[in-house]
């Protein structure tokens, strides 16, 4: 069974990339981009039939390594 | 007194803090990250690097590695522990310190002598300084940029927990002085049982005046006072 992770930066925490991104994006005249928030994304495939064990492996593994809980979020959807 | 110096694959401070700690004379140890037994010791020094190429995030891979496990056991039976650049990364990875290194504001590696205030010189990390005294000390990072939420922002301040500040020359804490974006200008840390210190600046690359000046060593003497 396959899943998508994606990590973001919180709400109030600067995401300075993000920003450089969307300067860069106005600088090139796409004028009507409103805001850019850069995360991560992870596609993990895992050895179990059975989705909601398989969706608190994928969890596990997030608030284990992957995701660092003090400045992101993350959301899991299967694929 | 008796150090170990923990080696993650891209480490790359691990020898310049081993010859800071032998010339402060401490025997000191190298241990590789695979180890499974820490060699007896008063100190464990994680040093700076780019351990594991800094994937994922800068010490979550070290900071779930085995040696790790023996860290935090000798951490919370009280032996010392010092984390310096992307030793304090992995140690707030590993949870050991609370809050995160994010990147720097200005998106830059920051290599420079920059200044620090002492504000707790009552540490076992701190106490040859003087309280408020202004030590001029190298960073180099890419992500020192310290957060953490404001519940333990408070604690840090009543509990005294916060050892250094980046200031200017003369002792200004604001942001001009404030190299990497840093919650109130904070460079070091303590954890509440203040036995692990993490810090970006560098003290082992200040402890010979031929190369830099000498304002690291007192971190070194005030562990072994």
């Amino acid at each position: 069974m396959k899943f998508s992770v994606i990590v973001t930066l919180k709400k109030d925490v600067l995401d300075p990339q993000g920003k450089v991104v969307q300067n860069t994006l106005l600088n090139m005249g796409m004028d009507k981009l409103k805001s850019i928030r850069q995360g991560k994304h992870f596609e993990i495939e895992v050895n179990e039939n059975n989705e909601s064990i398989a969706r608190n492996k994928i969890d596990e593994m997030c608030k284990k390594l992957l995701v660092n809980l003090i400045i992101e979020n993350y959301k899991i959807d299967k694929i | 007194m008796k150090s170990s110096v923990i080696v993650f694959p891209g480490s790359n401070c691990d020898r310049d803090i081993a010859v800071a700690l032998e010339k402060m004379q401490f025997k000191n140890q190298m241990v590789w990250h695979k180890e499974t037994k820490l060699p007896k010791s008063d100190l464990i020094v994680i040093p700076g690097g780019f351990s594991y190429g800094d994937y994922l995030r800068s010490g979550a891979i070290a900071g779930k590695s085995q040696i790790i496990n023996e860290v935090i056991k000798a951490a919370n039976s009280g032996c010392l522990i010092l984390g310096i650049c992307n030793g304090f990364q992995i140690l707030t990875e590993t949870g050991l310190l609370k809050g995160t290194l994010l990147r720097n504001q200005n998106l830059k590696f920051i290599n420079k002598d920059i200044q620090i205030k002492v504000i707790n010189n009552n540490s076992k990390f701190s106490n040859k300084y003087e309280k408020d005294q202004i030590l001029k000390i190298n960073i180099a990072h890419n992500e020192g940029n310290y957060f953490t939420d404001s519940n333990h922002l408070d604690q840090l301040k009543k509990e005294d927990l916060i050892v250094f500040k980046y200031c200017d020359e003369k002792g200004n804490i604001n942001k001009n002085s404030n190299p990497n974006g840093s919650l109130e200008n904070i460079a070091g840390i303590l954890n509440s049982n203040k036995n692990i210190l993490g810090m970006m600046p560098h003290p082992e690359r200040m402890v010979d005046e031929i190369i830099s000046n000498k304002d690291g060593i007192n971190l070194f003497s005030s562990l072994l006072n």
